[in-house]
């Protein structure tokens, strides 16, 4: 898992530094969650993205998307060429995860704070259909300053959809600054729990910690489930790590190099 | 006309367990008998409007047919980017319903006006924008939009209001709908302002002038070469609409004749750009900005001697 990791950690750092597009810190933060969750915890079927019961998973923080799709391309949902078309004129992978464009994308995004309000309207649906697949929606921190994430979050705790599973990458910088400074969302995990979810805070970058945060899913019955998971804001680069910069790090060639030797 | 949106959404709801409807929380007295048959199917989703588009985002991604029921500030501005991201960039089969058009709730004061939602909705991509005269019209483009792919607004009064049709007009979406034929000019309306058009067109006819009238329950997408053959020869052309004239139908009817080469005269009647703190009831907001049967009458009148 940890080499899978790196590889699509490496293949994200290629995308932005040959498109010249940033974010590479909020793909970096959270490519250990993903990677574990399309390999281990998502029930997919990659030969039939659609299949009607497969697990559903929402990229809300969709400027993860170089993280995001390379770990798509890694699990099979189309070839890793494609993603030499990250941000490129005239081809269809832009840089926030977009439905139409490759499969795999169950929902798109860009603007924070949708994906929880339509993973609630999924979780809903399979609820009302008697089914069983689960809906997965991973959001930022500052992305949790949005309002429209509280109304969904009453939303869910009321309509007992313990169906849907949220995770926070908890990197604790935002585009200005660190979140508390900003504006504190501390103490995070509290505020969802008085909100009716049960929550769980883990290392997001410990696969044994991720693995038993996923083990048993709904955490309760009759109650959405949260993961709060602390992470490093470009993790695995040394010189961005934990560094505001790395929202908008566009590598040059000596750099680019560097952060893929670290990865080796 | 809520009740002819509430008894036609359960038809469809009888013949498509698909159909769900989701209410921000508003709709007392008028929703009821659909809760009460399809309570599975019926979600309201408190005063969280945004959640409650993402909610019908969710819910289309997974094949439903939602149709979301508020007052239309609240249910178009309030949540404008969640329709715009969730719904038109999706292209997801979500039906917005709002309540209240123009002046409907005058006396509540301008948070519950509805002057700006066919602008504003109608440069979204993939949105189609209906707004029915009368029950007739509402009841036909429930039918005909249900199968609609992508988003689609419709736009409602909230009265018990009148029919304006002796017989069912068969509407298509996009086509115009002629009500009457004339020769002395056009009036063009829009939405529940339809009657204020057919009353005027009366007026008009008893002081010796015959208009054609025609409402264009469809402001997006509209049928170019439908309405430029109904507008050919014609070179004085009027439109209502309960809305600020910047943005709405008008301005949407003026975009196509300006590009076709018709020449002629266009008089957009409507808001004047401007809240009002003056409050009052419809039919006296209406008059104050010339969309009542006496005034619109009038102020036509008006027009047609400073034209000549």
């Amino acid at each position: 898992m940890e080499k899978t990791a790196r590889d699509i950690r490496k293949r994200a750092i290629k995308m932005v530094y040959e498109s010249g597009a940033s974010h590479i810190g909020s793909s970096l933060s959270c490519v250990d969650l993903l990677t574990y969750l399309y390999f281990k915890v998502l029930n997919i079927n990659t030969e039939n993205p659609l299949d009607d019961k497969r697990d559903r998973f929402i990229l809300s923080k969709g400027h993860a998307a170089a993280g995001f799709y390379a770990v798509l391309a890694e699990r099979g949902f189309f070839s890793k060429e494609t993603l030499d078309n990250y941000c490129k004129d005239g081809k269809k992978l832009p840089g926030h995860a977009t439905k139409q464009c490759v499969p795999g994308v169950e929902a798109s995004a860009g603007s924070l704070g949708h994906g929880l309000p339509m993973g609630c309207g999924m979780a809903l649906a399979a609820k009302g259909d008697n089914k069983n697949h689960r809906i997965f929606v991973l959001m930022s921190d500052g992305e949790c300053q949005e309002g429209s994430n509280w109304e969904a979050a009453l939303f869910a705790s009321h309509h007992k959809l313990d169906n849907l599973i949220a995770v926070i990458d908890y990197n604790k910088i935002q585009c200005m600054g660190r979140t508390n400074e900003i504006t504190n969302l501390e103490p995070l995990a509290d505020k969802w729990r008085k909100f009716g979810w049960e929550v769980k805070e883990i290392n997001g970058h410990s696969f044994e910690e991720i693995e038993d945060s996923f083990k048993k899913i709904p955490f309760t019955e009759g109650k959405p489930s949260m993961v709060i998971a602390h992470t490093i804001k470009g993790k695995g680069v040394s010189f961005i790590e934990d560094k505001l910069v790395s929202h908008y790090k566009i590598f040059n060639e000596e750099e680019y190099k560097k952060a893929i030797e670290e990865l080796k | 006309m809520r009740f002819t949106f509430r008894d036609s959404l359960i038809k469809l709801a009888e013949k498509d367990k698909d159909v769900y409807l989701l209410i921000g929380d508003l709709g007392y007295s008028v929703v009821e008998p659909f809760a009460e048959k399809f309570p599975s199917r019926f979600i309201n989703c408190g005063v969280a409007e945004q959640n409650m588009i993402g909610l019908a985002a969710g819910l289309a991604l997974e094949g439903k047919k939602p149709y979301v029921f508020s007052i239309i500030p609240f249910t178009t501005l309030r949540c404008l980017e969640q329709i715009r991201n969730d719904l038109c960039y999706q292209n997801l089969n979500v039906k917005i319903i709002g309540v209240g058009s123009g002046f409907s709730y005058g006396n509540l004061g301008a948070t519950h006006f509805a002057i700006e939602d066919i602008g504003v909705l109608r440069v979204l991509p993939n949105m189609t924008v209906l707004c029915p005269a009368d029950p007739i019209e509402l009841k036909e483009l429930m039918e005909k939009s249900y199968d609609k792919q992508g988003p689609v607004y419709i736009r409602l009064g909230r009265g018990k209001e009148r029919t304006l049709y002796n017989e069912e007009p068969n509407l298509e979406i996009g086509i115009p709908s002629v009500m009457k034929q004339g020769k002395d000019g056009l009036i063009i309306g829009t939405g529940t302002v339809v009657d204020c058009c057919q009353k005027a067109v009366e007026k008009l006819k008893d002081m010796g002038f015959d208009f054609k009238l025609i409402s264009l329950h469809t402001v997006k997408p509209i049928n170019k070469e439908a309405l430029l053959e109904e507008v050919r020869g014609y070179s004085l052309i009027f439109t209502a609409e309960e809305h600020n004239i910047i943005g709405g139908m008008g301005s949407s009817l003026a975009e196509i004749l300006l590009e076709s080469g018709w020449k002629g005269r266009l008089k957009r009647i409507g808001v004047l750009d401007e809240y009002t703190y003056d409050i009052g009831s419809m039919e006296y907001l209406r008059d104050k900005y010339s969309l009542g049967p006496d005034k619109l009458a009038e102020f036509i009148l008006k027009e047609i001697k400073n034209g000549k």
